[in-house]
């Protein structure tokens, strides 16, 4: 069983590093997006400061949208989706493989950027500490609940506004959390509750969403 | 032995086929025979448990199959109408690929099959550079590497050219002969030989 999910998981990062564009439009969309608010704050840092983890925040879940539309895009179109669903190993850990690969590729470089792009916004060290650990708590987050609205999407051609009307709603929660947690961490504010709340909304999805998303394939495909 | 009984198809709001039941023994092929659009494929998928039939029920050895669906997962390999082959990926990738998601440990069979279907060449070419043909070939291969019992194929000999349309024959006469059975959807007039089959006739649509 752990067999299929890291042979899934494998090919899945295969397939980004042989097909590096899919991945690096969003990527590129978060760094140019955050640098262009940066332009238009002026030169008044406090402007800059308070809407700081807002704008980077916005741009991460925006570009975390951009890369959904192609999570079973490809594998329903050849044929490759009809064999997942007609392997032994259970679904959701199938599902859950999927997952995974599409943070490595679309949320983890975010992970990565966000310091940087925490400087430029000239935030403190503190809060950018908060901002790369909300990141790394939420962006998984949107993998497993983008996974979910993608399948419900999967025969759809042109789905990406369907898509964002899907799952953004669901991600809202996650946003408001997020920014307030590294807003709170630049007045000094206690974060914990902010986190623990952010750890919650990932634990609930994690343990959620692979069902739903499995469900949700196999309903799709039953046609 | 793979059991259908009363099975109703309906595709949107088409019935396909009402009341059909057949039993596939080992060693046993049954063709599925009908026009385009007769519901071959849609049979197929039901019989994989793909989809989910209208009323009527699958059996595997007395089980319904949505009860075992892992076990019975294990033991059926299904090649689509769309070949499940991953553009971007080599043969040889796509297949060790299908390989794992079955959990099959066997891989000693595959130079040789390959070397049978032709494809041998070209394992280490993504599959976006092969023809139809070829892709039909590598998608033809997993029969090869899964130890399945159950096989179904859907338009298995699609682009196929005459030589691997020969090898094919010759695999799923292997495999019958070997104890295991087979579904497939076919226009083609193919001599099986003493192999023992049963053809099935879906309705034309109105």
């Amino acid at each position: 069983m752990t067999g299929a999910f890291g042979a899934l998981l494998k090919r899945d990062l295969t397939l980004v590093a042989r097909t590096p564009g899919d991945y690096t439009t969003p990527v590129i969309f978060f760094i140019v997006c955050t640098t262009l608010f940066s332009f238009v704050a002026g030169t008044d840092s406090a402007i800059l400061k308070a809407i700081g983890p807002g704008v980077i925040w916005v741009a991460a879940l925006l570009s975390s949208m951009l890369s959904l539309e192609g999570f079973f895009r490809n594998d329903y179109e050849d044929g490759t989706l009809e064999q997942i669903l007609t392997a032994p190993a259970p679904l959701p850990l199938l599902v859950l493989a999927k997952t995974l690969a599409h943070w490595i590729s679309a949320g983890l470089p975010l992970l990565l950027i966000s310091p940087i792009l925490g400087i430029l916004m000239n935030l403190d060290s503190f809060s950018t500490v908060v901002l790369i650990v909300t990141i790394a708590i939420s962006t998984p987050t949107f993998s497993l609940i983008g996974a979910f609205g993608a399948s419900l999407v999967i025969a759809q051609k042109k789905a990406g506004m369907l898509l964002s009307l899907l799952t953004l709603p669901l991600c809202v929660p996650i946003l408001i959390f997020s920014v307030s947690a590294v807003l709170a961490a630049a007045e000094q504010a206690p974060v914990s509750g902010h986190l623990l709340l952010l750890s919650a909304f990932f634990i609930f999805a994690l343990t959620l969403a692979p069902f739903a998303t499995a469900s949700a394939l196999r309903v799709m495909l039953d046609n | 032995m793979l059991q259908i009984n009363n099975l109703t198809g309906v595709r949107g709001d088409r019935l396909l086929f009402e009341s059909l039941s057949f039993v596939v023994n080992e060693s046993e092929l049954l063709l599925i025979k009908g026009k385009n659009g007769a519901g071959k494929t849609s049979l197929l998928r039901l019989v994989c448990g793909l989809a989910s039939p209208e009323a009527g029920e699958i059996l595997w050895d007395g089980d319904s199959i949505t009860q075992i669906r892992p076990e019975y997962h294990r033991l059926l390999v299904y090649v689509g109408h769309d070949n499940g082959i991953n553009l971007d990926l080599t043969v040889r990738e796509n297949l060790e690929f299908h390989r794992s998601l079955k959990s099959s440990p066997s891989k000693h069979e595959i130079p040789a099959l390959l070397e049978r279907l032709g494809i041998a060449r070209y394992l280490d070419v993504p599959c976006r550079f092969l023809s139809a043909g070829q892709k039909r070939r590598a998608a033809l291969a997993k029969l090869g590497i899964s130890q399945a019992r159950v096989w179904l194929l859907d338009e298995p000999f699609n682009s196929l050219d005459v030589q691997v349309l020969d090898t094919v024959v010759e695999l799923i006469i292997q495999h019958l002969e070997q104890g295991g059975m087979c579904l497939a959807t076919s226009h083609q007039t193919i001599d099986w030989g003493a192999v023992r089959v049963q053809e099935i006739q879906l309705e034309d649509p109105l």
